[in-house]
């Protein structure tokens, strides 16, 4: 404990690494499980009412437990970094408050277009759930790639190609987890569109890697290393994978592969940025971390913790899991 | 990595000067003439900041007074099985989840503006704030949203003990998030537990004593005071729903369970507040006197009176009191008393002597009698109700359940105003002798930008509390329509042992 407590080292030499690795796994865990929503929201507007009844159902239960991890990612940089959390935050002042009405848009929209019976008013509701689900990956995949590249602002070639690819990632892990929630001819568009999507997503995330080779030359040592290319082939390999479990009808594996394809998209997120936290302001891990005291503290609240959240999500997508039914809802 | 990264040699390349952003480039364009009208930075972020806290705290508000009357009546319908609890805990629920809902939609943006308005002060304080606010996400925010995903999805695919549990996490998770956010506000009022190290030219609070930090002397103080003024304001909500139901339909045994439950609970609740309330300034005349001052509207440093009761006697008195324009009932030397802990004659520090500038004093007193007024109507409240309720006639004082109609928001409002003393009261610092709050504001924010947003979130927020008494008043509708179709079967309490089910 006296050691816990110490103000000089941290408990692990390697403690700011993990802590960075924390950083990365829940903006992942954030990227795949809202990325189910976003999916599940973009595709939602090609569905009629009761396909859409389906689709809520099966997004009800979760997405605000999903969204929960925007807010952790949120606080464990800050925590751990807290000038990052000010600066890159501070420096994306419009696209923040842009993402925040774009969640906000797709929560509200949801709620409320269970609220009247009356056509106008859903069709309006539903409008923004679409609008929504979209805006929301584009801006994020936009705001974490000018995080990362050190951009000043998301108004550059790079932000806005990694704001699409988010955009069709999202689609794909969608259109997985509606294949195991849907039955008849909703489960066989939903399967047609994650395939499309997936060739798109393998297309924007090559064209991705070899944009940042070309536009930023900071960047090229890292494109052209090893785990780039072992990131590059894990990427090709899942979305094989995906495609072909879909096409056979075994549900459960083309889910894992569409999970590992946003797995390998948060690593290569992370091999871009390793050893900065802020390229922009010129912060490294070590510059940034807070001192051994503080990390300390909330690396052990986040080692009890984390198990903790780790088994309600088991819980909770144990207990909802299954084909969802139109009769349902959303309520 | 071929980036060298260097130290960061002051606050200024911790900000590098972004690209005009549109609003900026529109008001550079359209002249002199737009940019006057826009705020400064800081009064714009610090109008959001108050304003976003305004609305989002009554739906954390929301979920903690909630929380205690969910968990009983869902332990009440899975233990004794009658239909009554199962109906009040079917529309509370309701009521709960779209609360819940508008509490993460208004509070998620809130956690982001320390980075995005107050980003000095996130850096210089992020060591002392990032830790709690990160448990909150991980203890408490988890477990609310995952709970509250069973208790609202859940009710066929758990058992009863399993679905009564959830409602004691929801319950659990709305409390332990609060006890974070108030570890973080009330260390911004009392800081304990650092030391200021310069980094870079940059003062940053570095944690020494987590213990002194967490549980600084605010702490207790300001978590008991919110706890029970969240469970006043939702019990006047309950109180005044349930007199609408009642005065609809005299019979509905649901409903006056509920009004026998909250009339007992607003009178124990509202007078242990004003008990703790009056111990409670004590303690902020000790730790903050220029706070205290400003709850007072003394000015001159020596005795003072406390003020019972203040009219304006002229329009400035409004936006200035002062003992001059103020027609007052005050008890002479009881602020020296109330403030020294016993002496009547003690000099009480005036606003004109303290070394730094007085913070808003119209907005901090005001604000403070608005609380403390509504505060002994809510004691008399309970006390008629409770009397009625001994004496017999509750459900049929006219009077009385129109008073506790017209009451149901006046909780809210007194949960605000006492929140605009204790935020208010604390500028110009944002923390209490450490940072002003013009210091704390993210230096590349421009008036456009910060103005631009303002403008946004008020419409914003308008329309988000709008669409949530819109979802209140369909509920409430719903379950007035309930009443006439299906009393008689409804609210005749089913026979005990028998799980209700819906």
């Amino acid at each position: 404990m006296t050691e816990l407590l110490s103000d000089s080292a941290y408990v692990l030499e390697s403690l700011p690494e993990l802590w960075f690795g924390l950083v990365m796994l829940t903006l992942g865990v954030y990227l795949l499980l809202d990325g189910f929503d976003f999916g599940l929201g973009i595709l939602f507007a090609e569905a009629d009412e009761t396909e859409r009844e389906t689709m809520l159902a099966a997004f009800g239960p979760l997405w605000k437990a999903n969204e929960v991890w925007l807010v952790l990612f949120g606080t464990v940089l800050f925590a751990g970094f807290p000038a990052v959390y000010a600066n890159i935050l501070s420096r994306h002042y419009m696209l923040v408050f842009a993402i925040l009405l774009a969640l906000g848009l797709r929560g509200l929209g949801v709620k409320l277009r269970e609220e009247r019976d009356d056509e106008q008013w859903i069709r309006f509701w539903d409008a923004c759930f679409v609008a929504g689900s979209t805006a929301s990956p584009l801006l994020l995949g936009a705001f974490v790639a000018s995080w990362v590249l050190g951009e000043s602002s998301a108004l550059a070639v790079g932000p806005i190609v990694v704001g699409v690819t988010v955009v069709a990632l999202s689609v794909v892990l969608g259109a997985a987890f509606l294949t195991g929630k849907t039955r008849g001819t909703l489960r066989e568009r939903v399967i047609r569109r994650g395939r499309a999507a997936t060739v798109v997503y393998v297309g924007l995330f090559v064209l991705t890697a070899a944009l940042l080779f070309v536009r930023y030359p900071e960047f090229q040592s890292v494109i052209w290393s090893l785990s780039t290319a072992a990131i590059v082939i894990s990427t090709l390999v899942f979305a094989l994978l995906s495609t072909i479990a879909a096409a056979s009808g075994r549900d459960r594996e083309a889910f894992l592969a569409a999970a590992g394809l946003a797995v390998a998209f948060v690593l290569f997120v992370a091999t871009l940025l390793y050893p900065a936290v802020d390229p922009a302001a010129g912060l490294s891990i070590t510059d940034a971390v807070v001192s051994p005291l503080s990390l300390n503290l909330t690396a052990v609240f986040a080692a009890v913790f984390l198990p903790i959240i780790g088994a309600y999500f088991v819980f909770l997508y144990t207990l909802f899991g299954g084909p969802a039914s139109p009769e349902t809802g959303y309520h | 990595m071929c980036n060298p990264y260097r130290r960061i040699a002051g606050v200024d390349s911790m900000f590098p000067t972004s690209e005009p952003s549109i609003p900026a480039l529109a008001s550079a364009y359209a002249g002199d003439v737009l940019t006057l009208a826009f705020l400064t930075p800081e009064l714009a972020s610090r109008i959001q900041f108050g304003w976003t806290i305004t609305i989002h705290i009554i739906f954390a508000a929301l979920s903690v007074g909630l929380a205690p009357f969910l968990v009983y009546v869902t332990v009440q319908e899975v233990r004794t099985g009658e239909k009554r609890y199962a109906r009040l805990r079917e529309f509370w629920t309701k009521v709960f989840a779209i609360g819940f809902v508008m509490g993460t939609v208004t509070g998620i943006p809130m956690g982001f503006m320390f980075g995005t308005n107050f980003a000095a002060f996130s850096t210089a304080a992020g060591e002392m704030i990032g830790g709690p606010l990160s448990f909150e996400a991980k203890m408490a925010f988890m477990l609310e949203a995952v709970a509250l995903g069973v208790l609202l999805f859940g009710r066929e695919r758990v058992s009863g003990k399993m679905y009564a549990l959830s409602s004691v996490f929801v319950a659990l998770g709305a409390w332990l998030s609060a006890f974070w956010i108030l570890v973080v506000n009330s260390w911004m009022q009392t800081p304990r537990g650092y030391e200021v190290v310069m980094e870079g030219g940059v003062p940053i609070a570095k944690l020494t004593d987590p213990t002194a930090a967490f549980f600084n002397p605010r702490f207790p103080w300001m978590y008991v005071h919110m706890q029970n003024a969240a469970i006043i304001s939702v019990t006047l909500v309950i109180a005044g729903i349930a007199a609408y139901f009642v005065w609809q339909n005299r019979d509905s045994d649901v409903w006056r369970t509920a009004l026998r439950a909250a009339v007992v609970v607003l009178l124990v609740t509202s007078a242990f507040q004003a008990i703790h309330g009056d111990m409670y300034g004590r303690h902020v005349a000790e730790t903050q006197p220029h706070k205290f001052a400003a709850m007072e509207a003394h000015y001159e440093t020596g005795e003072a009176d406390l003020h019972l009761i203040a009219i304006p006697t002229d329009l400035d008195a409004i936006t200035d009191p002062r003992a001059d324009n103020l027609y007052t009932i005050s008890i002479p030397q009881l602020g020296s008393f109330l403030a020294s802990g016993g002496d009547p004659t003690a000099e009480v520090t005036g606003l004109n002597d303290f070394e730094y500038e007085s913070p808003p004093v119209a907005w901090v007193f005001w604000s403070f009698r608005i609380m403390v007024g509504l505060g002994f109507w809510f004691i008399g409240l309970g006390a008629w109700g409770t009397y009625r309720l001994w004496k017999g006639g509750l459900y049929d004082d006219e009077r009385y359940l129109q008073a506790l109609m017209l009451s149901s928001p006046l909780g809210f409002v007194a949960l605000i105003t006492g929140w605009y003393v204790t935020e208010i009261g604390r500028q110009p610092w944002i923390i209490q002798d450490v940072l002003t709050t013009a210091d704390g504001v993210s230096p590349p924010l421009s008036s456009a930008e910060a103005t631009f947003t303002l403008i946004a979130f008020v419409v914003g927020y308008v329309l988000l509390f709008g669409v949530f008494l819109y979802v209140l008043k369909r509920l409430i509708d719903e379950e007035a329509e309930r009443h006439t179709v299906g009393i008689e079967e409804d609210d005749r309490p089913d026979s005990p042992g028998v799980i209700a089910d819906d």
